[in-house]
């Protein structure tokens, strides 16, 4: 298995490290530049994020990775147009974001599915309120569920569902309109190691088959290094752009990765570079 | 050993706290619990009913108790049948003066909670004479109304849907209050506008709030239409009420009542099955 591992530093300069850290300009599918938010609470400001800047590329996976604090879910709930940032902005396909992206899908901590409504009417949802038809979908949603391993649960209610079952669920809402981004933020955090490990490895099949643009939040750095092609670390209080690793372990990752002494240097070396930076909450492998 | 642990092994961590929150299932001692459960359970609350009614009858036969102070229940139930073309019509009107005045009072009351949950301002504006309605019994503004509008249906339609319409207000607005973020950031993640969210996500997460409030509106409003009547007015189970104890005719008076009680029985049941088809994701 080929495992060379390079860790870039964000900075402008030529070198061959340089070119793998930063895709090409002409297949950016999301940018962000210099993101920059305050938040104003009834105690006093709170200063989420600094002058974050870095490119995703169409048909990448993402990782940003780092201690709480440091503004991830800031930053993501920023590229979901779900609240305006400061300063700087978040470009996609070239254009800045100013409300949610009818062709961006996020995927939360918990399932968040509606309890009153069923499985199947929770994957409506969205094309309620985009107002599209679902029966035009409808092949989609049901060969996802099948994928998913839910087919048959169409009228289940979640409290009927496990916390893994739910948060399924909620991949194959997110899916079902046909997104050409994903934001996840710690979707597996709430689930037990097992379940995580098996979540992880479905997401990674789907990305592999769908080739969709995918970022996805952790503190997890082992689910980091297992999902991403790049891993972008923030260090917190405010959040800044810290390092971005490549990652280039080849596809699909099995589970028996994170056995590897390469996988565990490259785990150490950014659990290192994580607490030198101050923060003092991340975990290895949770 | 507990019984209340043999069944179930707690869950810690987050589902716990959605048993807890208020919902129609369990909001009082009445409804919370597994209920009914076997047949044994059945025959007795039969039986105590059984025990309470017949014992009522043989203890008021035995201590000849007069007429005029409690007839005996087969007495009543007598006097309901046989007397049930006089009652039969006013049981008419005073629920359909109840319908009209709930109707009215709670669509102005779930209205108002809607606007004031989205404008807080406003919440700070109306909230004395919300206040101010609830505490005033309607009954008293009854002979107000009728100086204004006269004898009929009208002033009492008006006091069951002053009556009812704040009941309504208060628990649809506390319904509308318990928000959850997260499923407004899941809607508007999808881009849905602040109508869609209000339909979609508001509204479904008060029903339970929101029904409860609907129940003990139409209950207020019951009482309020049945003292209206009592006060002003020549029909309806109120009036029954007075004409009735005036003649001292306490069977048929107490059938009047029995019937008012089997209303409000109906309603209660009613709401509680609304509740289990609409709020039961609750449970």
């Amino acid at each position: 298995m080929s495992t060379s591992i390079q860790s870039a530093i964000w900075r402008p300069a030529a070198s061959e490290g340089d070119a793998r850290a930063q895709p090409a300009a002409d297949s950016v599918k999301l940018r962000v530049e210099d993101a920059t938010k305050y938040y104003h609470t009834s105690t006093g400001s709170v200063h989420a994020l600094e002058s974050v800047s870095f490119d995703v590329r169409a048909g990448e996976m993402v990782c940003v990775l780092g201690p709480s604090g440091c503004g991830k879910t800031t930053l993501l709930w920023s590229m979901a147009g779900l609240h305006p940032l400061t300063s700087g902005r978040i470009l996609i396909d070239g254009a800045s974001v100013t409300k949610p992206h009818p062709k961006v899908a996020m995927m939360f901590q918990e399932a968040n599915l509606l309890p009153w409504r069923s499985l199947i009417r929770n994957i409506e949802l969205p094309f309620e309120i985009k107002y599209l038809k679902v029966a035009d979908h409808r092949e989609r949603i049901d060969a996802l569920l099948q994928r998913v391993g839910l087919a048959g649960f169409d009228h289940k209610y979640p409290r009927e569902l496990s916390g893994g079952m739910q948060q399924r669920a909620s991949i194959v809402r997110s899916l079902a309109v046909d997104p050409s981004i994903m934001l996840m933020d710690e979707p597996f955090g709430a689930l037990d190691a097992f379940t995580r490990d098996e979540m992880n490895l479905l997401i990674q099949r789907i990305w592999m088959d769908t080739g969709k643009t995918i970022i996805f939040i952790t503190h997890n750095i082992a689910e980091a290094i297992f999902l991403g092609d790049r891993i972008v670390v923030l260090s917190p209080r405010p959040g800044r752009l810290s390092r971005i690793f490549s990652i280039d372990f080849e596809r699909p990752r099995q589970l028996d990765l994170v056995t590897k002494p390469h996988f565990i240097e490259l785990l150490v070396e950014i659990k290192r570079s994580i607490d030198h930076s101050g923060g003092k909450g991340t975990s290895a492998v949770d | 050993m507990d019984k209340a642990l043999q069944d179930q092994i707690p869950t810690f961590g987050k589902s716990d706290k959605a048993a807890q929150e208020v919902g129609l299932s369990n909001w009082s001692a009445l409804t919370s619990g597994p209920g009914v459960r076997t047949w044994l359970e059945v025959a007795a609350i039969a039986l105590v009913a059984v025990v309470i009614v017949g014992g009522a009858e043989i203890l008021l036969t035995v201590f000849e108790v007069p007429q005029y102070i409690l007839p005996t229940p087969s007495k009543i139930v007598t006097a309901l049948i046989v007397d049930f073309r006089f009652i039969g019509p006013h049981i008419v009107i005073t629920v359909e003066e109840l319908l009209a005045g709930f109707a009215i009072g709670g669509a102005i009351g779930f209205v108002l909670a809607a606007v004031i949950t989205q404008f807080p301002f406003v919440e700070k504006i109306i909230t004395p004479y919300i206040i101010l309605l609830v505490t005033t019994p309607m009954l008293a503004l009854v002979p107000l109304l009728i100086l204004r509008f006269g004898f009929g249906s009208e002033p009492r339609i008006i006091a069951i849907a002053l009556a009812v319409g704040p009941m309504v207000m208060i628990n649809s607005a506390t319904g509308f209050r318990r928000t959850d973020l997260a499923k407004i950031a899941l809607a508007r993640s999808f881009g849905a506008s602040t109508l869609q969210i209000f339909l979609k996500i508001r509204v479904p997460m008060a029903m339970p709030m929101i029904i409860v409030g609907l129940m003990v509106g139409s209950i207020f409003g019951l009482l309020t239409a049945v003292g209206a009547e009592m006060v002003g007015g020549a029909e309806g189970l109120g009036n029954r009420l007075a004409y009735y104890s005036s003649l001292i005719r306490m069977p048929q008076f107490f059938a009047v009542i029995l019937v008012l009680a089997l209303i409000g029985i109906s309603i209660y049941v009613l709401f509680f099955w609304i509740g289990k088809k609409w709020a039961s994701w609750e449970a």
